[in-house]
C-alpha cells in the first residue's frame, strides 16, 4: 500500500495501528472475553449488555446455539444440549468418575471421550470451539475487524492433555492464539497491577469444575508463581449435585429420567445462589411424570452437605504452600475468584485457613477474562503505561518417564518455573538391545498406573550393544505455553526419533485437520465471513489515507491522473458495501495501482519540504 | 538473547562461590528473564520465538542450579572437574548413614503414631545438620578452594536434603 509510506515521524500512519487482542476465561459454566480499551481492560458484553456466555452449546436441526438461546433447552432437548464440557476435555471415558451424572450419549474410543448429538458425533474440542467461536465473533464485531491474538486461559491444574486440547479448541475456532494463560495467574495480573500489589498472595479459584490454588510472590513488576495445586473435577457444580442428591433423598425419588436430572440441576443452582443472601432457598419443580417437589433448603443444611468439597479444597492450598516452603500468616492476600467462591461458607473456611479476610474488591466471574487481556495486549506488541511487567509461571504436575516394573522417574518435578528443558540418559537392560519404548507420563504418584499416559513412542535402530553400554538421552522441554514435547536421541550413533506429546488423549494433527475441514464446509459462512472483514478493514484504511492525500496534494495530479484514482476509490467503496471479499481485494488492488505514482510524487515533495532550510553540513 | 557458552555463575554476573547473596540473585535472574522470556516476542518471528524459548529455558535452569545449595556446590565442583554425583561410586561416610537410617525410623514411628511434634522435631535437626555441613562448604570451597575434599559434605548434603523432602511429605500428609 504505496500511500501508507507517507506519514510524519512519530504519528501513526493507520487510524487503528493497535493489534485487536482478546483475553478468553473458557470457563466451565460461563465464558467472556475482554479487550483492552484506553489502557483498562474492559469485557465484551453481547447486544443486551450481557458480559457472560454461558458455556452451553446446543445441536439443533439447522445448526448451532450458544449462551443463553442454548441454556433455554438444557431441560427439554438435555442430550443435544452441552453444558460443563470443559470437564470432558482431555478425558477418556474411563478418567470420568463421575460420567453417569451427564445426561449424554457418551461414545467411547482411543484418547477423548466424544459425545452422540443429533448433528453427530462430536469431541469436547469440537464444543468447546463452537463457544470460542461465539466469543470471537463477538470480540470482532465489537472490535471493528478480525482478532489479531487471543489468550485463552485454562485452569492452572490442567495436564498436557487437558492443555492442547483447550489448544486445540482454540485452532478449530479460528483464534490466532498468543498464549495458554492458568486462570489464577491470569487474575494476580489483573489484582496486582490495579492495586500496585507487592508481596506473597494465594488466589483460590473455585470455578464451575475446577479448583486451583496458586501461591505468587509480586515483587516489582514480576509475577512469580511459587506453586500451584488444586483438582481438575472439583468446582461449583459439585454443590449443585450435593443439593441435587439431598432433594431426590429428601423427596424419597427414584433415580430421574436425564431431562428431570437436568431440571432438578437447574433448581438446585437457583437454591444455591440464592443461599449467599439468604438463610433459606426454596426448591420446586414439577417432574415429567407430574410428581411435585416442593422443599426447602437452609443455609445450615447447605454448610453441612458440602462441608466435605469445602475440605477437599483445602488440601491442594496446604500442599501449594508446603510446595513454597510458606506458612499461610506468610499470604499476605487472598484473590477469590470464581462465581463458587460466593458462597459464605467458602469465604469463611478460607478466612479461618490464613487467618484474615479474603479480599473481595473484585468480580470474581470477571477477573480471569480481564488479565488475560491485559497479557494478551502486552503479547501482541501493543504498548501501554506501565506494561513493563513480567510473568514467570510453573507446571502444575511433575512430567517423567516409565522405567522398569512400572515405575515413574521424574524429569522435571511439579511447580518447575516454564520454559523448562531436562534431559536424562537411559540405557538398555539386555545384551543386543535395539529398540526402547518410551512412555511419557504425568502426575506424581511412584506408580505409572496411577500417573495419566501423555505419549509412548519407540526409539529405533539402537546400534546392538552390551546391556547397559548404550547410552539414550531423553530430552523433555515444555514451552511458555506449559505444553511438552519429547525427544530421545542414542548417543553414540545420533539415532533420533522426536514426538511432541499430544497423541493418546489430545487430537492428532490429522483430526485437527478434519475438524477444520468440516467447519469449513458446515460453517463456510463463518470463514468468508471472517476474509470479509478483514478485506473490509483494509479497504477503510486506504480509502481513508487516500482521501487525506487528495485533501492535501491534489495539485500533484493531472486532471485525468485524478479521474482515474477517483474511479478507483469509488470502486473500492461500492464494494466494502457487498458482500464479496475477492471483488474487495481487487478493488484495493487497483486503488493502490491507481496511486502508486502520486505516492512517489508525494514523496518526492516531503522529502524536499524536509531538506529545505537546513544547511548542507546539518545533513550529514 | 544470551551467551550460552557462559557457566551459570557467568551468566548472572556473580562470583563463583558457594555462599553468595541469594537476593542478587533473585535480581539479577529477574532482569535477565526480562529480557530474554517468551513474552516479549510472543509477536515476533518463528526464529525470535524459538531463541527466547531456549534463552529463557537456559536462565531457569542456571537459576535452579545456582539457587539451591546443593546443586550449587555440585555446580562448584563440576567446573573443577569433580562429579560429585557419579552413578559409579556413591559412598557415604558408615556412621553418617547409620544416623539417617535411625531418624528414617524414628519417622515411620512417629507417623505411625501420627505424632506430628515428633516429626517436626526430626525435621529441625535434620535441617541444623544441613546447615553446618553448609558452613563447612563454604569454608573448604570458598576459602581453601578444596575442592577433593568438599565431596563427601556435598554428597551428605544431597542426602540430607532428600531426606528433608521425605520428611516433609510425610508431615503434610499428617496434617491433611
Amino acid at each position: 500500500m504505496a500511500l501508507f509510506q507517507i506519514s510524519e515521524p512519530g504519528e501513526a500512519p493507520i487510524p487503528h495501528a493497535r493489534r485487536r487482542a482478546i483475553g478468553i476465561d473458557l470457563g466451565t459454566t460461563n465464558s467472556l472475553v475482554a479487550t483492552m480499551r484506553s489502557g483498562l481492560a474492559v469485557v465484551l458484553p453481547d447486544e443486551d449488555g450481557r458480559p457472560l456466555v454461558p458455556s452451553i452449546v446446543r445441536y439443533c436441526d439447522n445448526g448451532v446455539d450458544v449462551g443463553f438461546a442454548a441454556m433455554a433447552h438444557q431441560a427439554d432437548d438435555p442430550q443435544n444440549t452441552i453444558v460443563s464440557v470443559k470437564r470432558l476435555m482431555g478425558r477418556g471415558l474411563a478418567d470420568l468418575s463421575d460420567a453417569r451424572r451427564f445426561p449424554y450419549r457418551f461414545v467411547d474410543g482411543p484418547g477423548m471421550v466424544r459425545i452422540g448429538t443429533r448433528a453427530g458425533v462430536k469431541s469436547p474440542v469440537e464444543i468447546s470451539a463452537e463457544i470460542l467461536r461465539a466469543l470471537r465473533m463477538r470480540a470482532e464485531a465489537s472490535l471493528d475487524g478480525p482478532i489479531d491474538g487471543a489468550v485463552v486461559t485454562v485452569p492452572a491444574y490442567f495436564d498436557d492433555a487437558q492443555r492442547q486440547a483447550t489448544k486445540d479448541a482454540a485452532t478449530l475456532a479460528g483464534l490466532p492464539i498468543l498464549r495458554l494463560l492458568n486462570e489464577p495467574t491470569a487474575a494476580a495480573v489483573a489484582y496486582g497491577l490495579d492495586n500496585a500489589a507487592e508481596g506473597i498472595y494465594a488466589v483460590y479459584d473455585l470455578g464451575g469444575g475446577t479448583f486451583d490454588i496458586s501461591i505468587l510472590k509480586l515483587s516489582r513488576g514480576v509475577f512469580e508463581v511459587l506453586a500451584t495445586n488444586g483438582d481438575s473435577a472439583l468446582g461449583g457444580d459439585d454443590f449443585d449435585h450435593r443439593i441435587f442428591c439431598w432433594a431426590l433423598e429428601t423427596a424419597g425419588l427414584p433415580p430421574p429420567t436425564p431431562a428431570d436430572a437436568r431440571l432438578l440441576l437447574m433448581r438446585a443452582r437457583e437454591a444455591k445462589e440464592m443461599l449467599t443472601g439468604h438463610d433459606e432457598a426454596p426448591l420446586r419443580a414439577t417432574l415429567s411424570d407430574g410428581t411435585k417437589l416442593d422443599l426447602a433448603l437452609t443455609k445450615e443444611t447447605f454448610t453441612s452437605i458440602t462441608q466435605t468439597l469445602v475440605g477437599k479444597t483445602l488440601q491442594p492450598v496446604k500442599r501449594a504452600l508446603r510446595d513454597a516452603g510458606l506458612a499461610p500468616t506468610d499470604v499476605k492476600g487472598v484473590v477469590l475468584v470464581g462465581g463458587a467462591t460466593r458462597m459464605p461458607q467458602i469465604r469463611r473456611a478460607v478466612a479461618t485457613f490464613f487467618g484474615q479476610p479474603p479480599l473481595t474488591n473484585l468480580n470474581p466471574d470477571e477477573v480471569v477474562a480481564l488479565g488475560a487481556a491485559v497479557q494478551a495486549n502486552k503479547l501482541a506488541g501493543n504498548r501501554e503505561k506501565n506494561d513493563d511487567w513480567l510473568l514467570l509461571d510453573v507446571i502444575p504436575l511433575s512430567l517423567g518417564l516409565e522405567t522398569m516394573g512400572g515405575l515413574t522417574e521424574k524429569i522435571i518435578p511439579r511447580n518447575s518455573t516454564i520454559p523448562v528443558t531436562r534431559a536424562q540418559e537411559f540405557t538398555t537392560f539386555k545384551d543386543g538391545q535395539t529398540a526402547m519404548a518410551i512412555h511419557v507420563v504425568q502426575g506424581e504418584r511412584e506408580k505409572v498406573a496411577d500417573c495419566r499416559s501423555l505419549a509412548r513412542f519407540e526409539l529405533r535402530g539402537i546400534p546392538p550393544l552390551a546391556a547397559g553400554a548404550a547410552r539414550i538421552r531423553v530430552t523433555f522441554d515444555v514451552d511458555a505455553d506449559g505444553l511438552l514435547a519429547v525427544a530421545a536421541r542414542e548417543q553414540t550413533t545420533g539415532v533420533e526419533s522426536t514426538i511432541t506429546v499430544k497423541p493418546s488423549y489430545g487430537l492428532s494433527d490429522s483430526e485437527i485437520a478434519r475438524m477444520l475441514r468440516d467447519s469449513f464446509t458446515h460453517a463456510g459462512d463463518d470463514m468468508m465471513a471472517r476474509a470479509q472483514a478483514e478485506a473490509r478493514v483494509d479497504a477503510e484504511q486506504i480509502v481513508a489515507a487516500t482521501q487525506s492525500a487528495l485533501a492535501v496534494d491534489a495539485e500533484l495530479l493531472t486532471a485525468s491522473e485524478r479521474a482515474h484514482i477517483d474511479a478507483a476509490l469509488a470502486g473500492v467503496k461500492s464494494q466494502i458495501a457487498g458482500g464479496d471479499h475477492r471483488a474487495l481485494r481487487a478493488a484495493i488492488a487497483a486503488l493502490n495501482d491507481a496511486t502508486g505514482e502520486f505516492a512517489a510524487r508525494r514523496m518526492d515533495r516531503s522529502v524536499q519540504a524536509a531538506l529545505s532550510g537546513k544547511r548542507i553540513d546539518a545533513l550529514s | 538473547m544470551i551467551d550460552f557458552s557462559r557457566n551459570h555463575f557467568e551468566l548472572f554476573g556473580l562470583p563463583e562461590r558457594f555462599r553468595f547473596d541469594a537476593e542478587r540473585l533473585d535480581e539479577a535472574y529477574r532482569k535477565l528473564q526480562g529480557d530474554v522470556h517468551p513474552d516479549r516476542f510472543a509477536a515476533g518471528s518463528d526464529q525470535e520465538k524459538r531463541i527466547a524459548l531456549q534463552s529463557s529455558a537456559r536462565v531457569n535452569e542456571a537459576y535452579r542450579a545456582l539457587r539451591d545449595p546443593v546443586l550449587r556446590a555440585q555446580y562448584l565442583l563440576e567446573l573443577h572437574g569433580i562429579e560429585a554425583m557419579a552413578e559409579t561410586d556413591t559412598r557415604l561416610p558408615l556412621d553418617f548413614l547409620e544416623r539417617q537410617l535411625e531418624r528414617r525410623e524414628e519417622a515411620d514411628a512417629a507417623v505411625d503414631a501420627r505424632d506430628s511434634r515428633a516429626l517436626a522435631a526430626i525435621s529441625d535437626a535434620v535441617r541444623a545438620d544441613a546447615a553446618e555441613i553448609e558452613t563447612m562448604l563454604a569454608q573448604a570451597l570458598d576459602e581453601e578452594h578444596a575442592y577433593d575434599a568438599a565431596l563427601m559434605p556435598v554428597r551428605e548434603l544431597k542426602f540430607l536434603s532428600k531426606l528433608e523432602d521425605d520428611l516433609d511429605a510425610m508431615q503434610g500428609d499428617l496434617d491433611d
